[in-house]
């Protein structure tokens, strides 16, 4: 059998690098079969697809960027809105604090005001009744002294005394004396 | 009488330790050869030719229907045919050649790769167990298409002179020896490239062929009496080699189709 083999191979002189013919010839139509499709129908068709997909996705990547940049200049307006109101808010304050210290003066003015006229009335008033008093003192001390000296002396010597005023001028002297003395 | 060969790996009395006096059926060159399925006027139609052409119709019918309708939300088989599609496009064709000047190369080595890889990969599919690529027409006519390609790229792209300056690694910087890196580089290119483009692919495919049959072959041949373990150690070998032939197929077609790709670039190339 061995024999036999080495015979056949002898017989068909076979050699692994000695294409047969007709093998070629299947392994071109083979090969063309599939380079054809690929060619015209397949790959023209999937590179469409793909192509498709990254405008979808780089479209996605565009609008997914438009919405950051919207969402950006929102932050800034409502951040601009924040400081703007902030601002406002402190100038309100501020106002506010000036407006009441303005108001406090006034009515610590208005207050003092008030003060002294009341002062300055009580004084007129004390003075006033200081005035009445000390005429209507003198009147009864001169009264007194004129009935005190009249007993003294016997007769009345009120409408004389009256009429010289001399208990006016001695109480005017006890008053000389009084400043002198202070 | 080829049919009467193949068959001797099956004939099941054959065995170790049997008084038959028959030896162990190696496989051979006889591995490589088949009886014609059918004869039509004269052209022999064999199991090979039957595989190639089962190949075409497989990788088109895969991408058919991967790629026929494709959307731009991909379904499963979408998905896997654009993750191999890009593997190559990407990953050998860009890689190489560049986006803008691979593009066009782009439709040649897809159908390359992937008709190769399934030529290979019929080395471990059950009752076909015969990769397409062990028997050397077919790796040569797609060697053959490429060495064309880029010979005629070469002629359009630097003229009669250019591509002689191309194809022998002109440059005048060598000085005197130049001549001799003339010689040698036009031999390298013009007639050693094409060739072992083909046969390196058609050897790779061979080699793993005769290893995974012979394995199998032991396995059942020291299936008898004390050798049983041996059979053992033989079935876990052929396991073994299936993998390790999956990987080779595999890295075989990328190897074919990155080389095309190098040989096209090389053609593009400008030279000083």
């Amino acid at each position: 059998m061995i024999a036999n083999l080495v015979a056949l191979a002898a017989e068909e002189e076979q050699n692994p690098l000695v294409p047969p013919g007709p093998e070629l010839l299947v392994g071109t139509i083979a090969f063309a079969i599939v380079f054809f499709f690929f060619w015209k129908k397949l790959l023209p068709n999937i590179n469409k697809v793909l192509e498709e997909r990254r405008a979808a996705i780089e479209g996605g990547i565009e609008e997914a960027d438009a919405m950051k940049v919207e969402a950006q200049s929102v932050l800034e307006q409502y951040k601009a809105q924040l400081a703007e109101a902030r601002h406002e808010a402190a100038r309100l304050r501020q106002e506010a604090q000036e407006q009441g210290a303005a108001l406090i003066a006034e009515m610590r003015a208005e207050g003092q005001r008030q003060r002294e006229e009341i002062v300055t009335a009580g004084h007129a008033q004390i003075e006033a009744d200081r005035k009445v008093a000390a005429s209507a003192l003198r009147q009864d001390v001169g009264k007194l002294a004129t009935e005190l000296a009249g007993k003294l002396v016997g007769e009345s010597l009120e409408d004389h005394a009256r009429q010289s005023r001399v208990i006016d001028r001695f109480l005017d002297e006890l008053e000389e004396k009084a400043e002198a003395a202070r | 009488m080829s049919a009467d060969q193949t068959q001797l790996a099956f004939d099941w009395s054959c065995r170790i330790m049997s008084d038959n006096g028959c030896g162990f059926p190696a496989p051979g060159l006889h591995s490589f050869l088949f009886k014609p399925l059918a004869t039509v006027g004269g052209f022999e139609f064999n199991k090979v030719m039957l595989l190639a052409l089962v190949t075409s119709v497989l990788v088109v019918a895969f991408f058919w229907a991967a790629f026929g309708k494709a959307k731009v939300v991909p379904g499963k088989l979408q998905m896997i045919g654009e993750a191999g599609y890009d593997f190559v496009r990407r990953g050998i064709v860009y890689e190489t050649l560049g986006k803008r000047e691979g593009e066009k190369w782009v439709p040649l080595m897809v159908s390359l790769f992937f008709f190769i890889w399934i030529m290979n990969v019929w080395s471990v599919v059950p009752l076909a167990q015969f990769p397409v690529s062990s028997i050397i027409a077919y790796p040569a006519v797609l060697a053959a298409i490429v060495y064309v390609t880029w010979v005629a790229l070469t002629f359009k792209k630097h003229g009669f002179v250019g591509f002689f300056k191309n194809v022998t690694g002109y440059d005048k910087s060598l000085g005197p020896v130049l001549p001799l890196v003339m010689v040698i580089e036009f031999f390298s290119n013009l007639l050693v490239r094409p060739f072992t483009h083909a046969v390196r692919l058609f050897a790779n495919m061979f080699a793993g062929h005769l290893m995974l049959v012979m394995f199998t072959v032991a396995s059942w041949y020291l299936l008898n009496s004390w050798m049983v373990p041996a059979a053992g150690v033989s079935f876990v070998m052929t396991m073994a080699m299936i993998c390790f032939e999956l990987f080779v197929q595999a890295v075989q077609a990328y190897v074919f189709v990155l080389l095309a790709c190098s040989y096209i670039q090389g053609a593009l190339a400008e030279h000083h």
